[in-house]
């Protein structure tokens, strides 16, 4: 079980407060999606649980299977069994697809106590996978998404994802900068990983994402906060009528 | 260190070597004109423009320093390969740790050989290329270099030669103080390939020389030790015909203090050069690349790429400059030099230059110097890939634009780990 308890969190640099109590539970297996205007602190959210450097958390914790990821350095989170889609991919020159990915399989495999896989184990598994995302041979030696589209990237995030098997899945805008084609492409990566026990946050500005990837739950995010909770029929009245509605319910 | 007897201090300089075996006439003419050269500009110091950044004191003092030998346990560099072996020990020729000098499409002899010799085609360029690349800039290191060497290699490439010549410089005793002098000659349509490898004493100072005529192909691998404490002064000068190819890789991890210098001329129209370097120093290390490639033909590339990972403290130099003559249109000349500090306490030092008299080139130079991107740290530690292995990732990849300069894929791979190798006894 993933949850997240009462976060308060800052920018480092700015003594400001992004995060001001956000409180959210995801059962194994369940797919929930958070909408927001922007600066509501969505992609904030996704970047304090990752671990990224430049935010302070003030309060709260953030839980994964009873464990406080908080205290986790980004990669022990990783081992831990979180995965964060990122909204802009990384480029890497110099570094190989490959060679990344592999590295990153068994540094988690290592973390946990696991037995490491070999090339040849690795190869047959990253070979199959990526088949199904079309991401090809060529794509799989560049360099870490150097020289990628849009689209490519995002497939990238997602055979990762599909590689190193996390329990809980965080999708930071993944249909950001994605054409119809490969919005469904990389929607059905993310629901072939869907196993009844894997759980996903889906972070997104647009209903459409949520046609493909079907949410259990909707949360609305505003200033920090949820501030409403409900059924996929919360995203389609964001759909129509935009944020409005909802932040003057709350005012 | 006794009281200095020497009017000049060049003087001291050629005294603290013993005289090489007397040549021919032609040779014991050229070393001579060397001496003259070497007393005429001086000793290296300070105040020159191209020793700013890179203090030559240790390098012009009396004695070597006492450097510990380091025992490696790792496969040698480039061990895999099939070579023509050289080797040197304590920069003096060991037969008996080398392979017969003879092999396909070369001739190849030691220097004290050569230049006995009557007439030699070597008489050509030993000294001459060297005497060449003495202006504008003065190298006082490599003329001394000529005048006082009588150790070396003297190659020349008749045809396509099958396994390279690779050059070991191991060493035995720890204040040993080596002069070395290559020479070398490609010959129109050949191909030639020469690899150095090891600190070859406790100061290293060594210059070759390479003349490749037309259409002839030359490329360079060098790994220069991993003795912490050693000192090393190289040049190399080549000038190079029309439709010729000419590739030199360094590799330095480790080393006190370090000046590499390389100068091209470029004579001959279609011609490609490629010098490169990668570097790691990690506390008391100083590490210099001083390059000058002029351009005086039509329709020629040349590019520079120089990067230094630099720790704890040591700092990177790097001089580089390209000339561009009137008649060299159409030139297409690269530069990069770029430092990955990984601590508030390195430095890097960089002058790029550029002077360029003709109205028909591109010319692009960057040189930048910076920490590890968070970004990328950050995204791949998020995949599981902990800290200190993500650092070297982006060390292996700052390098890899460097590394790319190398033909050889076997080679560069071989590099590849060398550096990983590096990056690993050395994470924080």
């Amino acid at each position: 079980m993933f949850e997240i308890k009462n976060l308060k969190a800052s920018l480092e640099d700015e003594d400001k407060q992004i995060l001001k109590g956000m409180d959210l539970k995801i059962n194994p297996g369940e797919v929930h999606a958070i909408m927001g205007p922007n600066g509501s602190g969505k992609s904030t959210m996704s970047y304090v649980a990752a671990g990224k450097s430049g935010y302070v958390v003030d309060e709260g914790e953030v839980l994964l299977d009873g464990a406080d990821l908080l205290d986790m350095e980004p990669d022990e989170r990783a081992a831990a069994g979180l995965f964060l889609a990122f909204q802009y991919p990384v480029e890497i020159p110099g570094v190989g697809n490959m060679t990344f990915l592999r590295t990153a399989v068994n540094s988690q495999r290592k973390m946990r106590g696991e037995e490491e896989l070999n090339a040849a184990q690795f190869l047959k598994i990253v070979r199959a996978k990526a088949k199904s995302l079309k991401i090809d041979a060529d794509m799989l030696k560049r360099p870490v998404n150097v020289g990628f589209s849009g689209g490519e990237k995002k497939r990238n995030e997602i055979l990762q994802m599909a590689m190193l098997e996390p329990k809980m899945c965080i999708l930071d805008e993944t249909d950001s900068g994605l054409d119809v084609d490969a919005m469904k492409l990389v929607s059905e990566g993310v629901n072939a990983l869907r196993d009844g026990k894997r759980s996903f946050l889906v972070i997104t500005h647009y209903q459409r994402l949520l046609d493909h990837i079907k949410p259990d739950v909707v949360h609305i995010m505003a200033d920090g906060k949820i501030i409403k909770s409900g059924g996929p029929e919360l995203a389609l009245e964001v759909e129509n009528n935009g944020y409005a509605d909802l932040l003057n319910e709350v005012a | 260190m006794g009281e200095a007897k020497f009017d000049n201090p060049t003087e001291a300089l050629l005294a603290r070597h013993s005289a090489p075996r007397k040549g021919s006439d032609w040779a014991e003419a050229t070393r001579h004109a060397a001496r003259e050269r070497t007393l005429g500009m001086g000793a290296a110091g300070r105040r020159d423009e191209y020793w700013r950044y890179t203090n030559p004191t240790a390098l012009n003092a009396a004695e070597a320093p006492d450097v510990e030998i380091m025992q490696l346990e790792e496969v040698p560099v480039f061990d895999g390969v099939e070579k023509l072996l050289v080797t040197f020990v304590d920069g003096v020729y060991a037969p008996e740790q080398s392979d017969d000098l003879s092999g396909e499409g070369l001739e190849i002899s030691t220097l004290e050989e050569a230049l006995s010799a009557d007439i030699h085609w070597a008489s050509d360029v030993f000294g001459v290329l060297e005497g060449n690349g003495q202006s504008p800039v003065k190298r006082p290191f490599a003329a001394l270099n000529t005048a006082l060497a009588g150790q070396g290699v003297v190659i020349r490439a008749t045809g396509k030669v099958s396994k390279p010549v690779a050059l070991r410089y191991c060493r035995e005793n720890t204040t040993s103080d080596a002069v070395l002098h290559h020479v070398v000659r490609v010959e129109s349509g050949a191909d030639l390939n020469i690899l150095e490898n090891g600190a070859g004493a406790s100061r290293l100072n060594t210059v070759m020389e390479v003349d490749v005529a037309k259409g002839g192909t030359f490329h360079h691998l060098r790994a220069q030790g991993r003795d912490h404490a050693r000192l090393a002064a190289t040049a190399i000068f080549a000038r190079l015909g029309a439709e010729s190819h000419f590739k030199s890789f360094t590799l330095t991890v480790n080393g006190v203090l370090t000046r590499n210098e390389v100068v091209i001329d470029i004579n001959g129209d279609d011609t490609k050069a490629s010098v490169a370097g990668a570097c790691l120093g990690d506390g008391d290390f100083l590490h210099d690349d001083t390059i000058f490639i002029t351009h005086d033909a039509v329709n020629c590339e040349s590019r520079q790429v120089f990067k230094k990972v630099l720790k704890n403290g040591a700092t990177g130099v790097f001089q580089g400059k390209i000339l561009v003559q009137p008649d060299a249109q159409k030139t297409d000349g690269y530069q990069i030099s770029q430092g990955l500090l990984l601590d508030d306490d390195s430095n890097f030092l960089a002058k790029p230059e550029l002077e360029i008299y003709a109205d028909d080139v591109a010319c692009s130079h960057g040189s930048t110097c910076g920490a590890v991107d968070e970004n990328s740290l950050f995204y791949l530690m998020s995949r599981g890939v902990p800290r200190a292995e993500a650092q070297n990732m982006m060390i292996i990849a700052f390098l890899d634009e460097a590394i790319q300069e190398i033909e050889d894929e076997v080679l560069a791979d071989d590099i590849r780990a060398r550096l990983s190798g590096w990056a690993e006894r050395h994470k924080t």
